[in-house]
């Protein structure tokens, strides 16, 4: 009765200002209330039922048990209901396959009805219902509605077939679908074919290498033809499509760019961003001195500054890509900094996307003026934005130095305000201006020793640590201030205590004779009573480093530093060019390629700029979707660690800011080699007290007497191994006085979250210090928490096998990420696989057992005796017979022998010999695998020739194809 | 594409919620409820990232519009949509609240099921989705072919916008240049940053499928032109903005973008603005232009601190343009600080009060003619803290309407031609208003 009534008012009111009541929670019974309204007979009736259904659904009731009275109503006049009744069956079809059925034969005939509107619907939510059997139903409506009169009902079958690919990729190969949908480009329609290319394009993602698009010429030509006419969304996938493209030439490029130039104008930031896109790539085609080239530049700023005055989430999705427009050509938008200066009332991801551009685009010209904005922002509430901008404010100061002097001083005015987090940020940007303009700001050291006490954030500490130690001579209690941090060693940060432990060393060195004990006390900190190797190691190398030979201490120590570079926070290169192919899409706002954040296949392929191509010669063939198909997986960007990465831990370079490395420091220092003495181990040092310390660093006999003295409480078990291992990191440094490391291949994805219910592995191998290591990145992207892992590998051709547990000690919640390095030995079981380097892995986890396997560079194997006697490899060569020798050719390499042959060594192949004949070098190298197998190489160089020649010899010549590999990666990284 | 699309109200309880891909499952609506709109922090990214599935939202008064996605979509599109989605809401129903969207549940699913195919958008102009998506489902039926086949080729058609047919008796235009004039000023009146975003926005009672022609003193084509070409000027007098003293000929605009109607080639090539209008109110174009802007009122701050409990504030507000002209709302916020405990305000205009909730003095003035100067003091008295950190002085903001163009654009023309109908350019009547609003006008203290 109750539902009667209000039915009755309902009528009075009109449908008006009524729905609502569907939302209202119900009480028990509903369902089978439901059941009866919609058997009732009453239309009305019937139709407010299954209002009361979708409402249900909306708010995340099951309501399928109600699917076979629903699916009654579907045989209706009625639009209205016959619509709501198919959002029904979208949703519980596949949960109900069975009885989805009964709709089939209401689809077919409505995809018959003479009303282009229902001929349309129907076909439209048949496309919906991922039931295979309804799907075989669908082919025949499907055929007829692509080629319906009606342009409405083109449109929708286009985008039908992209649905239907979805679920079934070969029905729709089989049945001929795709060559329709490509006739379908040549439509009269412009929104039939904007649909049809917005199909095409999806369907071609999950196909990389096929030709679906077919962009030529000609069909661009359709294309561009299009683009006036329809609907600025047809707009947009339209010049996403075309952006894919490659034109020939240079004229070509330039014909497009016309005509796209246009769009520029549209009231529609996404089509104006994706104008901006084809642009930016076909101009990379465009030679410089052209006049367009020119022009095209100007027409470029206007619209992206207009985009500044969209919505705040359109300025945010234009911010990040005008960010990344700006570090590929600054030059279009470097008079336009006030448009990014920030407004009181901006949301939070406004300011700080605008602060971000601001700092890239400062220049002498407009430096004034961004000072005074930077300080203005550092007044206000946000705290990452104050940060932020106080940052910048030490950026620019490293970016233009004529503006230097003034950015520090405003510093100064910031840590007089004594806001906490500002004086932390202030001394983190002081620490890198002193490091960028040495000797020149120093005097306002006592400003900052004020503020030591207020700092609680580990950077900033840190960073004041490093000053107070680089600065020790010119800052009198530098010894007091030291200590005082000594206190609370271990409840520091790491990064704080390998600054204070290096500051120490530097303070000592210094003012060596009242800083005796500190020093002591903070060797003996970081060697005995701290369980992070990393600080152990170098507490160690200090220790050895002054006990043997203070004065080549002194000069690696205390080296001068390699400037820190201007440019911070660019993206690198080969990211930038992928994500400019990219802009306007989710890729340009994270700022990281798609295969980072799509799962399967789609999109993973990577993109890239066309290259520049006189006028005439056509290099590029047209089939160029798939332009992106040629970038090596290498590609991928990951970082590689940067070489000389020891010795910039030594000189305590790791704290830098995110600044790219110099050229390695000038590093006579390591030449004195201790190695002799090192070779020792420590016993020599206990025992020789006067000798390693002589007195030219003012150092009195007491002194050596104190170092002497401090191993002695060392656990004798600890000598070997730390002797052994320091003895190594010396060779690596100390031998040629080269600083490289070993080769050590990016990171790249072994266990993609797709298969292994959410925990992606990605990983690497490297050899550190002697030891073999599995360098894993653990992410979880599943909605739950993961613990208990565990890793084995399956027998392997070198015996690797895990040299201890896992260790993941805290569970990996949702989205966190955690990296493992994983200590390997070669003494596990053997067994021949193939290719030689295969290895094969299972992770376990608490949810489940995962496999994948993977190969390892050969050159982790290479051991660090592997440098054999000149006699003993002339011998060994002739003995070794000719049938074991292997040539391979190492194309495009652009070293000299002499670089590569520092190269190679610090991936353990040693040169023993080098020859000269006739121009070419001939480099004699030895190389040992960890099982004892010697491979003898010969390396011919020819100066100007890119091409190497490698010959290989070895008692076991299957091994030589994975050596060729290895030699490949080192010499080309 | 766009994998779905949920509607929440401020609680986070689903309105409405469509999917469209296999790849996003019933968890994707929580997850966006959990990590978003119930996330202790405030919202730092309109595009975040749950688990491998990315959520775009945009907020309207209570409501939360979300789409969802697990592929690389194009973004701002996404966000496009959405603000469009809005609109033909608001086209449909009126404002966007919860009670709205709850009455207009199926209408919403009816629209979502046509703008938005397999995520792909569609066809989203609100005149064209108004002739056949009517919640009167019957009426399907009752259509004839012609109107079906009419339908159909309006919503794919080239001119989506506008339908056959169209009959009035009498033929009218109205068109308004609404301006916004953005500032922000530093306390020593030094201009750091100005710009004005302009709109035209044009309300069109015409029959017939009509061609028009918009023109305006655009430094570009102007200076083609000639200052003899100039003579198809509509009523100079009448419609020429009265504010701009400097009687400057020409405006250069920085950029302007247009409503889909217009002919963009066109403009490219010949920098003319030609367009078959909707029907209706639209918006014809946007434009931005920085150079010569006419700022209507200067804003000349004087903050002294006397003590630690005490500041006075002076402001005064002069009035930039024709003595004739009288600009309306004007309205004066200066921000006080958190530890106010009293105000005292004088002002010679207008009325001033304090909004301990706001902290800020209010100064409301309802008219004020050009070249006028006014002013208002202020006593405030500030509760002692230790809180070591500075007030941040937020820069003092104004609003006001004006009745002319702060850029200087004139309307030079608007021609009508619609061969088929028996009317001419002559018989439209047509009317221009020039308004000038302020957008984030700011004077730093």
């Amino acid at each position: 009765m109750e539902w009667a009534n209000q039915l009755c008012e309902n009528r009075q009111f009109g449908s008006k200002m009524t729905d609502s009541k569907y939302f209202t929670t119900t009480k028990k019974g509903e369902i089978f209330e439901l059941k009866a309204e919609l058997n009732s007979d009453k239309k009305e009736k019937k139709k407010e039922a299954v209002k009361k259904v979708i409402a249900s659904m909306t708010v995340g009731k099951d309501v399928s048990a109600l699917f076979p009275d629903v699916v009654n109503c579907m045989q209706t006049d009625n639009l209205e209901l016959k619509k709501l009744v198919y959002l029904y069956l979208m949703n519980y079809a596949k949960s109900q396959p069975d009885m989805a059925i009964m709709a089939v034969n209401t689809f077919v005939k409505d995809c018959e009805d003479a009303n282009p509107l229902i001929r349309a619907l129907a076909v439209r939510t048949m496309g919906c219902i991922r039931v295979d059997k309804i799907t075989e139903y669908l082919c025949e409506p499907l055929r007829k509605c692509l080629k319906d009169e009606d342009p409405y009902v083109r449109k929708t079958a286009a985008v039908c077939v992209a649905k239907l690919h979805d679920i079934n990729a070969q029905l729709v190969e089989d049945q001929g679908f795709l060559d329709t949908l490509k006739d379908l480009i040549s439509d009269s329609n412009p929104m039939v074919v904007a649909n049809a290319v917005a199909a095409l394009s999806e369907i071609a993602e999950s196909h990389p290498n096929s030709n679906l698009l077919d962009l030529n010429p000609q069909s661009i030509n359709k294309l561009l033809t299009a683009l006036n006419e329809c609907t600025e969304w047809g707009q947009i996938f339209i010049l996403d499509c075309l952006a894919n493209y490659t034109p020939r030439d240079d004229r070509e490029s330039q014909s497009i760019c016309e005509r796209v130039t246009p769009r520029l104008s549209h009231a529609n930031s996404a089509v104006v961003l994706s104008a901006v896109k084809v642009l930016m790539k076909f101009m990379e085609m465009l030679p410089k001195d052209l006049d367009y080239y020119g022009t095209l530049l100007k027409k470029l700023a206007p619209p992206l500054v207009t985009l500044l005055s969209a919505e705040p989430e359109l300025q945010y999705v234009a911010l990040r890509n005008i960010n990344l427009i700006v570090q590929k050509r600054p030059e279009i938008l470097k008079h336009e900094m006030k448009v990014f200066f920030v407004k009181y009332n901006d949301p939070i991801y406004v300011k700080l996307e605008k602060l971000d551009i601001m700092i890239r685009l400062a220049s002498q010209a407009n430096i004034a003026q961004v000072l005074a904005e930077l300080k203005e922002y550092a007044t206000e509430v946000d705290v990452d934005f104050v940060r932020k901008a106080v940052r910048a404010i030490g950026r620019c100061a490293i970016k233009v130095e004529q503006s230097a002097e003034r950015c520090v001083s405003t510093l100064l005015d910031l840590i007089q305000t004594k806001v906490n987090y500002v004086v932390q940020e202030a001394i983190v940007v002081i620490k890198d201006i002193f490091r960028k303009y040495p000797n020149k700001y120093e005097s306002v050291i006592a400003t900052l020793c004020e503020n030591l006490d207020s700092l609680d954030e580990p950077e900033a500490r840190a960073a004041m640590i490093w000053i107070v130690g680089e600065y020790a001579e010119r800052i009198d209690n530098a010894d007091e201030l030291l200590e005082s941090f000594l206190e609370g060693f271990h409840d520091e940060s790491t990064q704080v205590q390998l600054q204070l432990l290096t500051a120490i060393v530097k303070l000592f060195l210094k003012k060596p004779t009242e800083t005796q004990e500190l020093v002591q006390q903070v060797l003996s900190l970081a060697t005995q009573d701290s369980d992070n190797p990393d600080l152990r190691d170098r507490g160690y190398i200090y220790w050895r480093l002054l006990s043997t030979d203070p004065v080549a201490a002194k000069e690696v120590v205390l080296a001068e530093k390699p400037l820190i570079s201007e440019e911070t926070d660019l993206i690198e290169p080969t990211l930038l060019e992928e994500l400019i192919c990219h802009i306007g899409t989710l890729a340009s706002v994270y700022h990281k390629p798609p295969s980072a954040f799509v799962e399967g296949s789609r999109g993973v392929m990577h993109k890239r700029l066309p290259a520049r191509t006189g006028s005439g010669e056509s290099t590029e063939s047209p089939d160029v979707g798939t332009a992106a198909g040629g970038s090596a997986p290498e590609a991928a960007p990951s970082i590689i660690p940067s070489q000389g990465d020891l010795l910039g831990d030594l000189l305590n370079l790791d704290m830098a800011p995110p600044t790219t490395t110099g050229p390695p420091p000038p590093n006579t220092g390591m030449q004195m080699g201790g190695m002799d003495l090192l070779g020792g181990g420590l016993d020599s040092l206990m025992g020789d007290e006067s000798e390693p310390l002589g007195g030219d660093i003012g150092g009195s006999p007491a002194m050596g007497a104190g170092f002497g003295a401090a191993p002695a409480v060392m656990p004798a078990s600890l000598n070997a191994p730390v002797g052994g291992g320091l003895g190594d990191l010396f060779d690596l440094g100390g031998g040629v006085g080269m600083p490289m490391g070993a080769y050590i291949p990016p990171k790249t994805v072994w266990l993609p979250a797709m298969k292994a219910k959410g925990l992606e592995i990605s990983g690497t191998f490297a050899r550190r210090a002697g030891v073999i290591q599995m360098e894993l990145i653990l992410t979880n992207k599943a909605m739950s928490v993961m613990t208990d892992f565990a890793i084995q590998f399956n027998r392997n051709s070198f015996g690797l096998a895990p040299a201890g547990p896992l260790q993941v000690l805290t569970p990996l919640g949702p989205n966190q990420t955690i990296e493992v390095s994983l200590p390997l030995s070669t003494v596990g079981p053997v067994m021949k696989m193939d290719p030689l380097n295969n290895l094969q892995v299972a992770v376990k986890n608490n949810i489940d057992v995962f496999y994948f396997s993977c190969q390892y560079p050969i050159s982790m194997l290479f051991v660090e005796d592997g440098k054999m006697e000149r006699q003993v490899f002339l011998a060994t060569w002739k003995d070794i017979p000719n049938d074991n020798e292997s040539q391979f050719q190492i194309k495009d390499c652009h070293l000299n022998s002499d670089a590569a042959s520092s190269k190679l060594q610090g991936s353990n192949i040693f040169t023993i010999a080098k020859r000269t004949v006739e121009g070419q070098d001939m480099l004699y190298m030895s190389i040992k695998l960890s099982n004892g197998i010697w491979v003898l190489a010969e390396l011919r160089v020819q100066a100007g020739n890119p091409n190497y020649t490698i010959s290989l010899k070895c008692r076991a010549p299957e091994v030589s194809q994975c050596v060729f590999q290895c030699y490949e990666a080192v010499l080309k990284n | 594409m766009i994998g779905g699309l949920f509607i929440y109200n401020h609680k986070g309880e689903v309105l409405i919620s469509r999917v469209y891909r296999d790849d996003i499952g019933r968890n994707a609506v929580d997850a966006f409820r959990v990590n978003v709109i119930h996330a202790r922090q405030q919202v730092r990214s309109p595009v975040t990232n749950i688990a491998r599935t990315s959520f775009f939202h945009v907020k309207r008064s209570n409501i939360w519009l979300a789409a969802v996605t697990k592929q690389n979509v194009n973004a701002a599109m996404v966000f496009e949509f959405l603000y469009k989605m809005c609109d033909v809401m608001a086209a449909y129903f009126g404002k966007v609240s919860e009670e709205n969207i709850k009455n207009n549940f199926v209408l919403i699913y009816e629209l979502l099921d046509e703008i938005l195919d397999f995520g792909y958008p569609q066809n989203s102009e609100t005149g064209a989705l108004k002739t056949f998506i009517t919640q009167q489902g019957i009426k399907g039926q009752f259509q004839t072919k012609e109107e079906q086949s009419q339908i159909t080729s309006q919503v794919t058609g080239q001119i989506g916008w506008r339908r056959e047919g169209i009959k009035y008796r009498r033929n009218e235009l109205f068109l308004d240049v609404l301006e916004s004039v953005n500032l922000l000023m530093s306390p020593q009146g030094q201009v750091l940053s100005a710009h004005v975003s302009g709109r035209v926005v044009m309300k069109s009672y015409l029959s017939g499928m009509p061609e028009c022609k918009f023109g305006m003193n655009d430094k570009i084509v102007i200076d083609k032109a000639g200052k003899g070409g100039v003579t198809d000027e509509v009523g100079k007098s009448d419609l020429g903005g009265g504010g701009s003293t400097s009687g400057k000929q020409s405006i250069a605009i920085d950029d302007c973008t247009f409503n889909q109607c217009v002919r963009l080639s066109k403009f490219d090539s010949e920098r003319s603005i030609s367009f078959i209008p909707p029907d209706g109110e639209y918006e014809l174009m946007r434009y931005r232009t920085t150079k010569d802007i006419i700022l209507p009122f200067r804003v000349i701050p004087l903050v002294r601190e006397v003590g630690r409990t005490k500041l006075e504030v002076k402001v005064v507000i002069k009035s930039n343009f024709k003595p004739s002209l009288l600009a309306q709302k004007i309205e004066v916020r200066i921000p006080t600080p958190l530890n106010t405990s009293g105000v005292q305000v004088i002002c010679m205009k207008g009325k001033a009060k304090y909004k301990a909730s706001e902290n800020a003095i209010v100064w409301k003035i309802k008219r004020m003619a050009g070249m006028k100067e006014s002013q208002i003091s202020a006593e405030i008295e500030l509760l002692p803290t230790n809180d070591k950190k500075k007030w941040a002085r937020p820069p003092i903001s104004m609003n006001f309407e004006v009745p002319f163009a702060p850029s200087g654009l004139k309307v030079r023309y608007l021609k009508v031609f619609e061969s088929k109908l028996n009317y001419s350019d002559h018989d439209v009547v047509k009317w221009v208003r020039y308004i000038g609003r302020s957008g984030i006008y700011e004077t730093r203290c």
